[in-house]
């Protein structure tokens, strides 16, 4: 029938360059601790962390529609556990990695309770299982209440060494879950995932299974978050609990999110970079700064909901990468009709 | 323990005040305020500042910063949330957290982040109290507030039950389409119930500053009180955010009785499991569900 006069193509040309482009920006980030000030290696590091949170949390709330104000529940708990588990022993560089794997086990029985909410009630239970957990890990001695801890452990190397691991760890963790996100959107579960956001019955009545497709997402962006809770920790060296599970966190998320552009694969990438030079120029104006952060969100939910990226993708009429199927008329042999 | 138990319904009644704005939000206008607590914080922040720079009386500075977060409800309604409610329920969620955002931060940059309180305005009312038998003191302000909440929602219920604003926000709240079908100009009227619901959080707002400290990321705290005490009174129901607000109180003095980081732990937990048990197909929970015709629509 006229279907087979249709071919399907996943990749663009455009796609394929950005993929090459991209490998070698990311070939020469990854030499550049060897030749940049130090200063520079601790400002990339945590460019990478925003980065890392950006797409996670979009991947969250952008494409499966699970919009958590608790994400820092994961950055707070990985950093708590790294401490727990030098205190027991472990080498630290071990203890931060290992650390962001338990903080996403632990999310697999958070989401048993949690995906089984919606939209508003969601977002408030996922934020006050952030407060359960961070209450929960000040009752610790090793956090000591308030006052919190610091991984010492990490000083026992010399700081040029760190500085550069820790770089690598960022960078690696944040190739990584680029990697990770775009397999994952354009496999079967991306699919899903937006499906269910969409309409979750309808969803359900073509077969998808919701539980299983949040919980999937869920848990990698409880993972990637841990990670950036853990690089976060390796970079500061200092705890505090009210500061590692403050919500600020996800308005940062959120932030980058809904500024770079929500629901697109590119949008976080570069609502991150937004943020971070941001947060570089103007952040010495303290409450004022974070006061014009809220009031940008605020302009951006009203008038350019699509983000930068949205109109960026207008204007030049495509994304960078291929995120669906692209739906091309054959070549026609001359058919008699 | 009785004593727990005593000063946990009182503060229930605070809680009321601060959810019954949040409920009624909810179930007129579906839209869930991030900023709710915030805004309650805003009203507080407004009146502290009547009352220690222009040495206005309390009663007086709360009787005139009502009617401006009414209409700063009014305002907020009309040219935010209204907008931001055609693209689901993401974008409101968002644009509200902004605002949480952009009060906490204006409040910081305008007052400073010193704590501030209204306690050290009402005299002796701070600290006075009734003497029980069994050694049980109850504190008139708390007392008072809570006479407060109930006036207020009785004056709620009698609004939605016999006046001409309260049916149409009935019948908006059932059916949007059908209520603009029969004359009803919706969009005015979910205006009218966010202005009430600011009102509401600016008494809220009082309310706290009377009885604690406040300082400008008291909010975020506020709001998920308000929201577990809606949860647990059961959403829509106007009379169970009192009870709902009763039950959390009791659960946070409870806590605060073994460890004061047991405080916000227990009232969690009891909004957790509240949650849980909804899920399991248990159904809405109503404590005092008289405005079953508040809920009934969106079953």
């Amino acid at each position: 029938m006229s279907i087979s006069r249709f071919q399907y193509e996943r990749w663009t040309p455009a796609g394929l360059s950005t993929v090459w482009t991209s490998c070698v920006i990311l070939a020469a980030l990854a030499v550049a601790p060897l030749v940049l000030p130090a200063t520079a290696v601790e400002k990339l590091t945590t460019l990478w962390i925003y980065i890392l949170l950006a797409v996670v949390w979009n991947l969250l709330a952008g494409f499966a529609g699970l919009v958590s104000v608790g994400q820092q529940a994961f950055f707070g708990l990985s950093a708590y556990l790294t401490l727990r588990l030098v205190e027991w022993g472990l080498n630290p560089w071990l203890a931060l990695v290992g650390a962001a794997f338990i903080a996403g086990a632990i999310a697999i029985p958070i989401s048993l309770y949690a995906l089984k909410l919606k939209a508003g009630e969601f977002a408030i239970a996922t934020w006050v299982i952030a407060e359960v957990v961070r209450i929960c890990v000040m009752f610790d001695p090793l956090v000591q209440g308030d006052t919190g801890n610091s991984l010492i452990a990490l000083n026992a190397y010399a700081p040029d060494f760190r500085r550069d691991v820790t770089y690598w760890l960022g960078l690696v963790a944040m190739a990584g879950f680029l990697v990770l996100t775009f397999r994952v959107l354009r496999s079967k579960i991306g699919s899903a995932a937006q499906a269910v956001r969409d309409d979750e019955e309808a969803a359900l009545s073509v077969g998808v299974s919701v539980m299983q497709t949040k919980r999937i997402i869920f848990v990698l962006a409880a993972f990637g978050t841990a990670l950036a809770g853990s690089i976060w920790l390796a970079s500061a060296i200092t705890f505090l609990p009210r500061t590692n599970f403050g919500v600020q966190w996800t308005v940062f998320m959120l932030f980058m999110v809904l500024v770079g552009g929500l629901r697109t694969f590119e949008g976080p990438i570069l609502g991150a970079l937004i943020f971070f030079v941001l947060q570089e120029s103007f952040s010495s104006y303290g409450v004022w700064y974070l006061f014009g952060l809220g009031f940008i969100a605020i302009v951006f939910a009203l008038a350019l909901p699509d983000g930068l990226w949205g109109l960026i993708r207008q204007k030049r009429g495509g994304d960078l990468l291929p995120m669906g199927t692209l739906l091309k008329q054959a070549p026609i042999e001359n058919e008699a009709s | 323990m009785l004593d727990a138990i005593i000063q946990g319904v009182l503060l229930g009644g605070y809680y009321a005040i601060l959810a019954a704005g949040l409920s009624l939000m909810l179930g007129v206008t579906r839209f869930l305020n991030l900023a709710h607590g915030d805004l309650a914080v805003l009203a507080a922040y407004l009146i502290i500042y009547l009352v220690a720079t222009w040495h206005m009386p309390i009663l007086w500075a709360i009787v005139l910063t009502l009617p401006v977060m009414g209409l700063l409800g009014w305002a907020l309604q009309a040219f935010l949330f209204a907008r931001t409610m055609k693209g689901g329920f993401l974008l409101p969620l968002l644009t509200t957290f902004g605002l949480g955002a952009v009060i906490q931060n204006g409040i910081y940059g305008v007052f400073s982040s010193d704590v501030k309180s209204l306690g050290n305005f009402i005299g002796n009312l701070a600290w006075a109290s009734w003497k029980l038998p069994g050694h049980i003191s109850v504190g008139k302000l708390p007392v008072y507030i809570f006479v407060a909440s109930v006036v207020v929602l009785v004056s709620l219920q009698l609004l939605l039950s016999f006046t001409k604003l309260g049916r149409a926000m009935r019948a908006t709240t059932v059916d949007e389409e059908a209520a603009e079908l029969s004359g009803i100009d919706a969009r005015r009227i979910q205006r009218a119930t966010v202005a009430i619901a600011m009102v509401l959080a600016g008494l809220a707002g009082a309310a706290l500053a009377m009885r604690s400290l406040i300082n400008p990321y008291t909010g975020p705290t506020q709001l998920i009180f308000a929201f577990e005490a809606v949860v647990i009174g059961g959403i829509g129901s106007l009379w169970g955010t009192l009870a709902g607000g009763i039950v959390l109180g009791i659960a946070q003095s409870l806590g605060a009785k073994i460890s004061p980081q047991l405080f916000q732990l227990f009232g969690h937990v009891v909004f957790l499991a509240v949650l849980w048990w909804r899920m399991k197909g248990a159904g809405s929970l109503g404590i005092v569900n008289l405005l079953r015709s508040l809920k009934g629509g969106r079953a």
